[in-house]
């Protein structure tokens, strides 16, 4: 286990204080890999319906660990380490596909769905020359199983027999929330993944940050779809990483918070010429018209409007992330409602009207800490601690984060 | 080979990519017909035949509307573009249109001086041809790359 230096010492103030050092110390983003994402930890995968048929597989990420995700013969998920028994090599190169077994391509040893090393080539030799010893233990370097958990179609796993249960890990409301949006059979509709310049941790902070939503993003603010004055709520789940915060459509328009404090985000007769791309049917009959979802370390769920995404957040280094992106419907959905949601996907993505500035945004902070990893940012917006509440003027799950964050740290 | 109808092809090509490049964004959307089609999709979604998109629009209102919001909404810092365009094959399916693929790559020139081969692609397009006027009725960009650095603020 790293230890932590005797400079990474928290500040006293706590939650409310978020230190510099935390987005660019090596060491640190070295202790994150095992004690986070390798630890008791639900990661996520992605969506269960990529993997629709026996022998489907796709690779992807634990925080830096390769992994292969699988449906093998039985129907049932399995997950494991991409990484050979003998020499380490990646087992599975390709994205995603479909395959009986696995086989690494270095030495061809062969593995099934289930992260079985099955065969061993000529491991006695050939004609009584060369081979493995009798006792050699080739499968003592296996790799390693993760456990699988899906939850509504999404699939997560985890490498410790210590993570909680899924529900209990995320708690019952945010589990809700989650129930409330994957109501019935997905169907993805593609993906495409976007690279930042910034920590992981700044940009699950910045969806987190229900703050600068209307602040930042100007798209929200002019058509009203998230004005802080709009009915809504925080709620934080878990061990305080997880949330959801969501949006009610507003229906009085009359609110002037904005304009009386001179914001940037409200100017004037900014109107679109295409309105209908806005056009949206309350599917869950609940009026939301905006839900964000985060699941420690990694995951987001997202309903804006109609678009529905799922996103993963990959870690690539102290300074930099991925954020791989899957766009969904339902297998009930026509024509029209596809077309719908295709065209709110403007909306998101390296090229979304309400998204784009966020890819940039947690970069900039990136930067703007580089001389200052001794300094801390001010985390006080609705109070010092963790609740959930009706405001959106609060960075409450940004605390939530930083309270299970520190936890498995022992920062 | 018809040269002319390359050569009106390439031309409405050359004009598309230095308005671009010159930052006149408000030139864009008059290089498509007005019930135009533009999606920047990539190579993946496009080969699964999966439609989520990275930019779309359907007519030259929704092109107009992207670009208010890239001049008065969103947030990116100083950049500009230079595209290459090459490999431009040309073929008439009617009088009044024609199918187009081209290659494409496009360098983004940051304020801070950083350069970097940002996007490369095809354009597959079908455009319409009525007298003088050449634009698009649609422009597929498919990117090679599934993964986009930052953001994608400036269209392709």
């Amino acid at each position: 286990m790293s230890a932590v230096p005797e400079s990474r010492v928290w500040p006293a103030e706590g939650l409310a204080r978020v230190p510099y050092w935390v987005y660019q110390d090596d060491g640190i983003y070295a202790r994150e890999q095992e004690r986070i994402y390798r630890g008791a930890t639900w990661n996520f995968l992605g969506l269960e319906a990529e993997l629709p048929a026996a022998g489907d597989f796709k690779t992807t990420f634990v925080g830096e660990m390769p992994v292969v995700v699988t449906r093998d013969e039985k129907g049932a998920l399995n997950c494991f380490e991409n990484r050979c028994a003998h020499r380490g090599a990646l087992l599975c190169l390709k994205d995603r596909g479909s395959a009986k077994e696995i086989a690494c391509v270095y030495h061809n040893w062969t593995y099934d769905l289930r992260g079985n090393l099955t065969s061993i080539a000529f491991r006695r030799g050939i004609k009584g020359q060369g081979g493995m010893p009798d006792d050699a233990q080739p499968e003592s370097q296996a790799p390693r199983k993760l456990r699988v958990t899906v939850f509504c179609g999404l699939m997560f796993a985890t490498l410790s027999e210590a993570t909680p249960p899924f529900e209990r890990y995320v708690g019952p409301e945010v589990a809700a929330r989650i129930r409330r949006v994957m109501k019935e059979p997905v169907r993805v509709l593609g993906g495409y993944s976007q690279m930042l310049p910034s920590n992981w941790k700044l940009y699950f902070e910045n969806v987190k940050d229900t703050y600068h939503a209307s602040l930042l993003h100007l798209f929200f603010s002019t058509f009203r779809l998230n004005r802080l004055e709009q009915k809504g709520g925080v709620i934080v789940g878990g061990e305080g990483g997880s949330h959801v915060s969501f949006t009610m459509m507003k229906t009085d328009t009359s609110g002037d918070e904005y304009e009386k404090a001179g914001m940037r985000s409200v100017s004037g007769g900014y109107r679109l010429e295409a309105p209908q791309m806005l056009e949206s049917v309350d599917e869950f009959g609940d009026g939301v018209t905006l839900q964000i979802l985060t699941v420690f370390p990694g995951f987001v769920l997202q309903q804006i409007m109609n678009c529905l995404a799922v996103r993963q957040v990959l870690p690539k280094g102290a300074g930099r992330t991925e954020l791989v992106w899957t766009g969904f419907g339902y297998a009930s959905d026509d024509g029209k409602m596809t077309e719908r949601r295709v065209k709110q996907a403007n909306l998101v993505g390296p090229s979304g009207y309400i998204s784009l500035e966020d890819g940039a945004a947690t970069g900039f902070v990136q930067r703007g800490v580089q001389g200052a990893a001794a300094h801390a940012s001010v985390v006080e917006m609705g109070g010092r601690g963790v609740e959930s509440g009706e405001s959106r003027v609060t960075e409450t799950s940004v605390r939530g984060l930083w309270q299970q964050y520190r936890r498995h740290m022992s920062l | 080979m018809d040269i002319e109808l390359q050569l009106a092809v390439e031309n409405l090509f050359a004009r598309y990519v230095h308005a671009l490049d010159d930052g006149r964004l408000e030139e864009w959307p008059e290089f498509f017909a007005d019930d135009g089609r533009y999606r920047i999709t990539t190579a993946e979604n496009f080969e699964r035949d999966l439609p989520l998109p990275i930019i779309y629009a359907d007519s030259r209102a929704m092109l107009r509307d992207r670009v208010s919001a890239l001049r008065h909404a969103n947030i990116y810092e100083a950049q500009r573009y230079r595209h290459a365009v090459s490999s431009v094959l040309v073929e008439r399916i009617d009088p009044r249109a024609v199918r187009a693929t081209s290659n494409f790559q496009v360098v983004r020139v940051m304020h801070t001086g950083e350069s970097t081969l940002f996007a490369s692609g095809r354009y597959l397009d079908r455009i319409r041809l009525s007298g003088k006027l050449v634009q698009f009725e649609e422009r597929i960009v498919v990117l090679d790359s599934r993964s986009v650095d930052t953001l994608l603020a400036i269209p392709l």
